[in-house]
């Protein structure tokens, strides 16, 4: 089986300024979004209390939401089904610092009489481990960012690692903007989709450079950077579709059945490869024009390498036969 | 055996050790390596504790105070006025010709500063004495978490210090609230024992004084468990620090009680405090409450003691847990807290499993339909990785979490990358014109730096999760590199292998599309 045409090679460039303008609407969109709704951050990040309780019928939400006003501690709780109507969360902002009577404690008691209940979850994060996680996670991004930067720049041309960089902003901001615009809760398994967004969509991006580097190195005719690029493109097309397929495939059964604690991860991962598969097709590679990559230049340059690489090998034959 | 190759070889040996590192952990056999399963799998608490240094730095002040207080007594220096405030001891010396023998003393205890304002002397401790007190006080409060937990007799508990003033405390074995509140009531136990004198003098006026009052004659007021008020010299007799040991026993009405041994120090104190205060009250006091005051008869020997008082069994027993473990320093607070009962952890197991299955047979039977059998022996790779995910794991015992279980559902997805790399490099090929033989050659050659490229930038995200990640989101890097790295053996190695050995097949059948899926 096969998805796409091998005998055509598909104009991307010449439709470049579309897919461009509308990536800056989205991307434009998503910090808007963030800036003034601003993302639902959850209790990894923000500190406070979850409690995810079980009843063995359907639950009567009035009836407990008015059993928790009566509690001192649950008294604006926010409750709301979670993946059945058997199950609920109870979110509240504060946490509390005693050990012996806790607040899984606090709310077996203020829970008393709603029902017969299991209490299967009890998170909670005080302010002070709130803001160290904040502190970290932020630490992890900017040093995961670098260290794919440094990678690529000494794989690559430095344009190359920029543009693959600005593809990276540009998947992790609409990612964001997801999240922020769906309202999920922000915690450290949302990072951990986004770093694995991160090196996913670089993945993509890098399979279309490296064919790009082949295709300057390879071509003996004279072509244009364009040229180049929409056959490097299109002869990686069939590739980066099946593995985003594939990796779709997976991530959305997870989303579908791995339960309502890993949706929120499931749900990134799902948006961050969909956006990370179109930036690697559409928007990497007319970035990399953007940033005046000269196709004439890197070629002198490659040459010049070459023919220092070629010099340095003959004057290690000559010094192994003994001439020198 | 023409067919067989190094890389085939190869191959076979890494999927062999896999599945058979793996099976003690899929079966759940009792004997071999086996995979851990984190507390979001199969429940437990995990906790965050933090230490209240501050208390342990006022502790130490004043069992300063009770130092001075005993040699004074022991070098007939009288002195006046002894105070303790938050971090500092004051006091007078009655006798001015006894400042020389004091100020010796003062000068051999380290980490103290003295200041003399007037006639009144101020001590309290030097920074750097402030940082070892914070220090030790974290460290004796990990000690004696653990030391508690071993005794409680709970499945695995690890105590470990986090980060600078941190204490994790992960119990795997908890498996009901009831039990979980004894535990948290067990760790935050002050356990701090005092033997007190009763201020007979004063005694009488207790209930119309207040604690200013008590304060002026270095006194305290405490209450017993049923309320009533008792004043007590402030500078205990002796702490729990002196106790050897503590049982749960029995008195006549066939109560719970614990009896307590002191070591020598202890016992030589309690000697002499006893035979100089006969007809004199004593109070017994646990983390503030006065637990009985009895009448002292005559001098008690021996140094062992009892604390008694409307103890359940189940309390009695973890007092006296606490009690030989020592006491808190400094009380411990909780700053984070994850508890999952047993039932939701089996539910994740039960929900990962699903999704890993489904997206699994998913990516196989779509892989075959593309490639034909080229995607067959993807497939075949594929399967082998996941054993080796599961195998390398058991080996070095690391530990499976919710995340963890993504990461390796998130691989199946992925590891396909690399074959899928490869056998579009091999279908251009072909499409070429080239030879079969040459054509699969070429393809593992000219995709391999992009599979690099691809695998290493993945792994560096995951390698600054593993850094930055706490708990369950390392479980996810954890799977994500071995599965990244297991790949490479997998997907690469693996199948040039097999398509070595299937070579002259391939080149006998001559029908690509049965092999690779394309028509030329």
């Amino acid at each position: 089986m096969e998805f796409f045409r091998t005998d055509k090679i598909y104009d991307f460039m010449g439709k470049a300024k579309y897919f461009m303008t509308l990536s800056l609407i989205l991307v434009l969109a998503s910090w808007a979004l963030l800036f003034f709704k601003g993302l639902n951050f959850g209790i990894d990040f923000a500190g406070g209390t979850i409690v995810q309780v079980r009843y063995d019928k359907p639950v009567d939400l009035p009836k407990i939401r008015a059993a928790l006003k009566r509690s001192e501690v649950f008294k604006d709780a926010s409750v709301t089904l979670f993946g059945s109507d058997k199950e609920i969360v109870i979110r509240i902002k504060s946490s509390s610092k005693n050990l012996k009577k806790d607040i899984g404690d606090e709310a077996r008691a203020a829970l008393a009489g709603t029902g017969h209940f299991e209490v299967r979850r009890v998170d909670m994060v005080g302010p002070k481990v709130g803001g160290e996680l904040r502190e970290k996670g932020l630490m992890a991004m900017v040093i995961a960012i670098l260290g794919i930067l440094i990678y690529v720049s000494i794989r690559f041309e430095w344009r190359f690692a920029l543009a693959s960089v600005l593809a990276l902003v540009h998947d992790v901001s609409i990612a964001m903007g997801a999240i922020a615009l769906f309202d999920v809760p922000v915690n450290l398994d949302i990072l951990a989709a986004i770093l694995t967004i991160l090196g996913y969509s670089l993945n993509d991006t890098i399979i279309v450079f490296d064919r790009i580097r082949e295709g300057i190195i390879e071509s003996t005719k004279l072509r244009s950077l364009d040229e180049v690029i929409n056959e490097s493109i299109t002869k990686t097309l069939s590739r980066t579709t099946l593995t985003s397929l594939t990796t779709f495939f997976v991530v959305l059964t997870l989303y579908l059945f791995g339960g309502e604690i890993i949706k929120g991860f499931s749900f990134t991962l799902l948006i961050g490869i969909i956006v990370g598969t179109y930036s690697s097709i559409f928007i990497a590679s007319p970035l990399l024009k953007i940033l005046g990559f000269n196709l004439e230049e890197y070629r002198k340059k490659l040459a010049e390498k070459k023919r220092r690489q070629a010099e340095k090998e003959r004057m290690r034959a000559m010094y192994e036969q003994g001439m020198v | 055996m023409r067919w067989l190759n190094w890389r085939l070889a190869l191959f076979i040996l890494v999927f062999i050790t896999g599945v058979a590192l793996s099976l003690p952990s899929l079966l759940n056999l009792k004997e071999g390596p086996k995979i851990t399963l984190g507390l979001d799998l199969q429940g437990g608490l995990h906790m965050l504790l933090g230490v209240d240094t501050k208390a342990a730095i006022h502790s130490k002040i004043k069992s300063i105070a009770s130092s001075i207080k005993y040699y004074a007594e022991q070098n007939d220096i009288l002195i006046d006025d002894l105070r303790v405030k938050q971090n500092e001891v004051s006091f007078k010396l009655l006798d001015p010709d006894d400042a020389k023998k004091i100020e010796e003393f003062l000068d051999k205890e380290k980490g103290l500063k003295v200041e003399k304002i007037g006639e009144e002397y101020h001590i309290s401790l030097t920074p750097k004495a402030i940082e070892e007190v914070k220090q030790y006080a974290i460290k004796q409060a990990v000690d004696t978490i653990r030391n508690r937990l071993d005794q409680f007799g709970l499945a695995e508990p690890t105590v470990a210090k986090q980060g600078k003033d941190k204490i994790l405390v992960e119990l795997p074995g908890i498996k009901t609230p009831q039990e979980e509140q004894r535990v948290r009531k067990l760790i935050a136990k002050a356990a701090h024992l005092q033997l007190m004198a009763v201020d007979e003098a004063r005694q009488a006026r207790v209930d119309q004084m207040t604690p200013e009052e008590a304060a002026q004659y270095g006194d305290v007021i405490l209450k017993d468990r049923h309320g009533r008020k008792y004043l007590v010299k402030e500078i205990p007799i002796l702490d729990g620090s002196m106790i050897k040991d503590a049982r749960v026993a029995f008195d006549r009405n066939n109560q719970p009680v614990i009896n307590f041994t002191l070591n020598s120090e202890g016992a030589r104190i309690f000697g002499d405090f006893t035979a100089k205060n006969v007809g004199k009250r004593l109070a017994v006091i646990l983390d503030n409450t006065i637990y009985s005051a009895p009448v002292i008869r005559e001098r008690i020997g021996g140094g062992s003691g009892q604390i008694s008082g409307g103890f359940s069994l189940e309390e009695a027993h973890d007092v006296a847990i606490a009690l030989r473990s020592g006491a808190l320093l400094a009380p411990v607070y909780m700053e984070e807290k994850r508890s999952i009962g047993p039932s939701l952890g089996a539910d994740s197991i039960r929900q990962s499993m699903i999704a890993l299955i489904s997206g699994f047979v998913l990516v196989v039977i779509f892989m075959a339909i593309y490639y034909g059998i080229a995607g067959i022996i993807a497939d075949i790779a594929l399967i082998a990785n996941l054993f080796l995910i599961l195998g390398v794991m058991a080996l070095f015992g690391a530990t499976l979490t919710l995340p963890g279980m993504a990461g390796i559902v998130l691989t199946v997805g992925m590891a396909v990358d690399a074959n899928v790399i490869i056998n579009e490099r091999i279908r251009e090929l072909l499409r070429e014109g080239v030879s079969v033989k040459k054509a699969i050659e070429q393809g593992y050659k000219n995709a391999m730096s992009a599979i690099l490229d691809a695998n290493i930038t993945t792994l560096i995200a995951a390698i600054v999760l593993y850094a930055y990640g706490t708990g369950p989101i390392k479980g996810f890097a954890i799977t994500m590199s071995i599965g990244i790295l297991a790949s490479m053996l997998t997907a690469i190695v693996g199948t040039h292998g097999i398509y070595e050995a299937l070579l002259p097949k391939i080149e006998k059948s001559k029908n690509l599309n049965l092999w690779f899926g394309i028509k030329v």
